[in-house]
């Protein structure tokens, strides 16, 4: 059987809103989030005792890149683990700018859009084996990776109407009737697969970076996902996708439906709530989103039927991705609006239209659309819903606040030692996903390769160096 | 991955089951309960938003990502 590992990279979104005068812009946000961060660690790009990297990427966004994890309710509480991280930091920052006296407050967004536009990304990461034919693979996986978000798509408000499909014009934007889509990300990528993921975004980066032995491993890097706050959202989006990977890589027979436009088929399906718009294959026949994933479904359903369940969550993923399909063919999403993003969303958006906002882009909308992505436990609006018991978890929340302190069961749990070892004995090192060093021991280097291994003894040999006991607890990353 | 190996997944895995099924039941149940308890939920969130809705969402600008 395969084993696979997973890892979710997010971007957020930071914003200040001053109650009286005094704006802070994003970049300036964002130093002041990671004053702890760089008190703590000594620098804004830090792999943590968790196993993850937490930091400030290009444009001033905070990141988190989950630690490698070996299952997906391990992945899931280490995606939501950065969310608390960065909430421990966000009230940080309030607190710091209350006693300069300035009045306001600090909001980070799991989202995927701003209101000017500028598109930040959730990138999914799967571990594969190298003898896989990748670029057949990929290939194959395109058409299922841009209906999905049908089923998995965070949903987005659309005050004009959908955006104009190629690079904004500035002229046509004010036109069309305020509308909901299934995905915050369909409107900004625009091709197949490549190696750049910042000017022309595509759906799969195809740069060859496993970070594990490379004649074994190869990474694939989904850039097209939506963030998702819900956590059945997220298990869905990861499970489907691993089982559609599991059938190619045996080979399972999967129809041929190579898209012609993919850039124009995502933003179709992205804004037709009813699944049924046609986009042209490259045979030159139309299909639309309902009917390719009814066809993945049905495939999947066969082969889990043949190979058996991989793991304890497979039932519920056919089961919630048969009745996110459901929801769509019969516009009724009763089905699903505790468990898919876009449905919780739509759902408490069309509460407040029926209870007198005026449609999709009145300003309430626009901003509960925005504020059911802030990560504030008590004040975001998912986190909100979510307490009321209007989103499913699969998570224990105590499990959630274990995985910011301690690593899953893979390598980031080697790492993670490490690093915690390093940290309390004040001992400088160089880390990245597979080498591990302490500075001041130089030729003791640690190379681990291997994904799935828990412990490795160059490293352990490090940690003795350190006169770390073994027994210690794990202490909050900044303070 | 070998039978017993399966197997012994699963047993661990029997917690988590239990945790599914019990979840599923409380689905239902909140579903009914909704209309009941919308108002409320909505004038709490209401209370949690910023005033001025439109400079919320219009002062959310980033630069761009990736």
């Amino acid at each position: 059987m395969k084993k696979r590992i997973f890892g979710i990279e997010t971007e957020f979104g930071i914003t200040y809103v001053p109650s009286s005068l005094g704006p802070i812009g994003p970049e300036e946000a964002a130093r002041i989030l990671f004053k702890p961060v760089v008190e703590s660690w000594r620098s804004t790009n830090v792999f943590l005792p968790n196993g993850s990297r937490l930091y400030l990427d290009v444009g001033s966004h905070p990141e988190y890149a989950t630690a490698e994890s070996a299952t997906l309710r391990d992945l899931i509480a280490q995606d939501k683990a950065g969310e608390l991280l960065f909430a421990d930091l966000l009230n940080q920052a309030q607190d710091s700018i209350e006693a300069e006296g300035k009045e306001g407050t600090f909001y980070l967004f799991k989202n995927n859009v701003d209101s000017a536009g500028n598109s930040f990304g959730s990138h999914e990461n799967y571990m594969l084996e190298r003898r896989v034919e990748f670029s057949k693979l990929v290939r194959s996986l395109i058409p299922f990776l841009m209906t999905r978000q049908i089923m998995v798509g965070a949903g987005k408000t659309h005050p004009h109407g959908p955006e104009a499909w190629r690079p904004l014009t500035g002229q046509d934007k004010k036109h069309g009737t305020p509308s909901f889509s299934f995905s915050q990300r369909a409107d900004y990528i625009w091709e197949d697969a490549s190696t750049a993921t910042t000017r022309s975004r595509p759906l799969i980066n195809t740069r060859d970076e496993p970070h594990a032995d490379p004649n074994q491993y190869r990474r694939m890097h989904v850039i097209n996902g939506d963030s998702n706050m819900s956590e059945t959202t997220t298990l869905l989006k990861i499970g489907a996708t691993d089982i559609i990977l599991r059938m190619l890589e045996d080979h399972f027979p999967l129809e041929n439906f190579e898209i012609k436009d993919t850039a124009n088929a995502l933003r179709t399906v992205s804004h037709d709530l009813t699944g049924t718009t046609r986009f042209e294959l490259a045979d030159g026949s139309y299909k639309n989103a309902l009917e390719l994933q009814r066809n993945y479904l049905r495939a999947a359903q066969k082969y889990i039927a043949d190979a058996g369940a991989h793991h304890a969550d497979v039932p519920y993923i056919l089961d919630l991705w048969n009745r996110a399909l459901i929801a769509v063919e019969t516009q009724d999403i009763s089905g699903i609006d505790t468990e898919i993003d876009w449905a919780i969303k739509k759902k408490l958006l069309d509460s407040y239209i029926a209870r007198g906002a005026k449609d999709y882009a009145d300003s309430r909308i626009q901003q509960l659309d925005l504020a059911y992505h802030s990560i504030d436990p008590d004040r975001g609006v998912f986190n909100v819903l979510q307490k009321a018991g209007r989103a499913r978890r699969v998570i224990d929340p105590g499990a959630v606040e274990k995985a910011t302190l301690q690593p899953p069961e893979t390598r980031a749990k080697i790492r993670g030692s490490f690093i915690q070892a390093a940290h309390r004995a004040g001992e400088p090192t160089t880390v990245d996903w597979v080498h591990l060093r302490l500075n001041n021991k130089p030729q003791l280097n640690a190379v681990c390769k291997d994904p799935f291994a828990t412990e490795d003894s160059t490293v352990k040999q490090l940690i003795d160096l350190l006169g770390a006991q073994k027994t210690q607890e794990w202490m909050p990353p900044f303070i | 991955m070998k039978r017993e190996q399966i197997q012994q997944q699963h047993q661990q895995q029997n917690a988590t089951d239990q945790d599914e099924i019990s979840i599923a039941q409380q689905n239902s149940e909140v579903n009914q309960e909704l209309l009941g308890e919308t108002d409320d939920l909505l004038a709490e969130i209401d209370g949690l938003l910023e005033e001025n809705a439109e400079d919320f969402v219009k002062g959310f600008v980033q630069k761009g990502g990736q």
